[in-house]
């Protein structure tokens, strides 16, 4: 599965962090950064992430 | 199969009838909304979609392909638990075996002189926020009454469109919830922006020729030259709708932690209009009007609702909530309205970034951080569960990315 994060959108809020901090990290200058490609079996996680992202900045690609 | 029905056509009705779904429920969701959209995030309302860097269509929560009966833009008028029916403005019936409700809050009114007249407003939904965004665009000079968040916010929107603002609250500070310290930075901030801002002055009355608002009378005697008013005196329950079911009301829906109403279990609540107990707050149900928490409450709420009681899973992560004025992001954790103090953890050299401490006796509740978005992770781990500040100040000695010591006593 593909994880994609629209970086116009993004304001860094740091809740998909909350959420999957082995995927999604905020990095220097409060920048996100993360891993596109996931394992199928944390689909629930990153559904998560993208449903409590506020910017829904977030999008799953199978 | 279960009937599902959700009451509420916003962000948590939502997130409760995806996750529903995504749990691999079956049968019938009915998804009652008051207002006539399909949802939509209500953040941009108070800032891009008013400073016109978003359109309407922009605020639109994703919706897909969900499989569920909308009734939108009919309101819901009661409840009728002995028949497990919600029974709505239309005259038809929700027959319901799961119950989920979600219905949130609205502006408070104002009713005192000329609260009536062309001009004066209101921020909540969508036709509110395109009505104040075209009478900014030919505004002088706006008065906007309370300095709590919205008021903040739009104060912040109408100087980024050059109107002339001013801000009134009864309050000493504006972001009251954030406390006198901080109160004064904030104050601070829109005085540096050209705000007008007057303290400890409420609204008196309003006047105008023709229909339209031109003068408004403040507390103190003093009279003002307005076009438009924004009223931003907080929210009130949608709750009249629950009178007579026997709901147990604080006035928001009690809670446990499950977001089971105490009263009845096949009846759940979330977002603004629940209150559930916060760990932070040791166990007190709070209400928790933010974005982040209506979400959170709709997932975990479509997911539980499916479930017997007993095999609900708890609401347990801290409140968050956030505000984008001036190009700054304030950004909070936790329960900072119950502090009794800041105090200050981090802060760059220049001041303008920094993280607080919001303590109730010796233990940390809550953050508020500006500009400092990458150490919330961390704080976020913190705030599990209160813990003493004396604890998480020695933890925070061993990070190496804070964003540096604080630079004086004060914040």
């Amino acid at each position: 599965m593909k994880v994609h994060v629209d970086m116009n959108l993004c304001q860094s809020h740091g809740e998909c962090v909350a959420v999957a901090p082995d995927v999604f990290e905020l990095g220097d200058d409060d920048v996100l950064v993360w891993q596109e490609d996931v394992d199928d079996s944390r689909r629930a996680d990153m559904q998560e992430a993208a449903n409590v992202c506020p910017m829904m900045a977030i999008s799953l690609e199978d | 199969m279960l009937r599902l029905v959700i009451v509420g056509g916003s962000l948590a009705g939502l997130r409760a009838a995806q996750a529903a779904r995504s749990a691999g429920h079956e049968g019938g969701i009915v998804m009652i909304g008051q207002e006539p959209h399909l949802p939509y995030t209500r953040p941009p309302l108070s800032k891009e979609l008013l400073q016109g860097t978003q359109e309407i269509e922009d605020s639109a929560l994703q919706v897909g392909e969900l499989d569920v009966e909308w009734r939108l833009g009919v309101p819901a008028t009661g409840l009728d638990r002995e028949r497990r029916r919600v029974l709505l403005e239309d005259g038809t019936e929700a027959p319901y075996d799961r119950l989920i409700i979600a219905t949130g809050c609205r502006a408070r009114s104002w009713e005192g002189p000329g609260a009536d007249l062309n001009g004066v407003h209101t921020l909540r939904d969508l036709e509110d926020a395109v009505a104040l965004r075209t009478a900014l665009s030919s505004s002088q000079r706006l008065l906007i009454v309370g300095a709590g968040f919205i008021g903040c916010e739009v104060a912040a929107s109408a100087r980024a469109l050059g109107v002339e603002v001013t801000l009134v609250d009864i309050a000493a500070h504006p972001l009251l919830p954030f406390g006198p310290q901080l109160g004064e930075r904030w104050a601070r901030m829109h005085r540096e922006h050209g705000v007008d801002l007057r303290l400890g002055v409420g609204l008196a009355g309003l006047r105008g020729n023709s229909g339209r608002v031109e003068h408004a009378e403040l507390t103190d005697g003093t009279t003002l030259t307005v076009d438009t008013v924004l009223l931003a005196l907080g929210s009130v329950l949608n709750n009249e709708w629950l009178s007579g079911s026997e709901l147990e009301l604080n006035p928001a829906i009690v809670c446990d932690a499950t977001l089971t109403t105490v009263t009845d279990p096949d009846i759940l609540a979330a977002g603004d209009i629940a209150a559930v107990p916060v760990v932070l707050a040791d166990g007190t149900p709070l209400r928790v009007e933010h974005w982040t928490t209506a979400a959170e409450h709709g997932q975990l709420a479509g997911r539980n609702a499916l479930l017997d009681a007993a095999e609900r899973a708890d609401h347990a992560t801290p409140p968050y909530f956030w505000s984008d004025q001036y190009g700054s992001k304030i950004q909070a954790l936790g329960c900072p309205a119950l502090a009794d103090r800041i105090e200050m953890l981090e802060q760059s050299p220049e001041d303008d970034r920094f993280v607080a401490a919001c303590v109730s006796g010796e233990r940390m509740i809550g953050i508020v951080g500006m500009n400092a978005a990458r150490r919330l992770p961390w704080y976020r781990k913190q705030l599990a569960a209160p813990q003493p500040l004396e604890q998480v100040k020695l933890a925070l000695a061993q990070e190496s990315s804070t964003l540096g010591a604080p630079v004086g006593a004060s914040a």
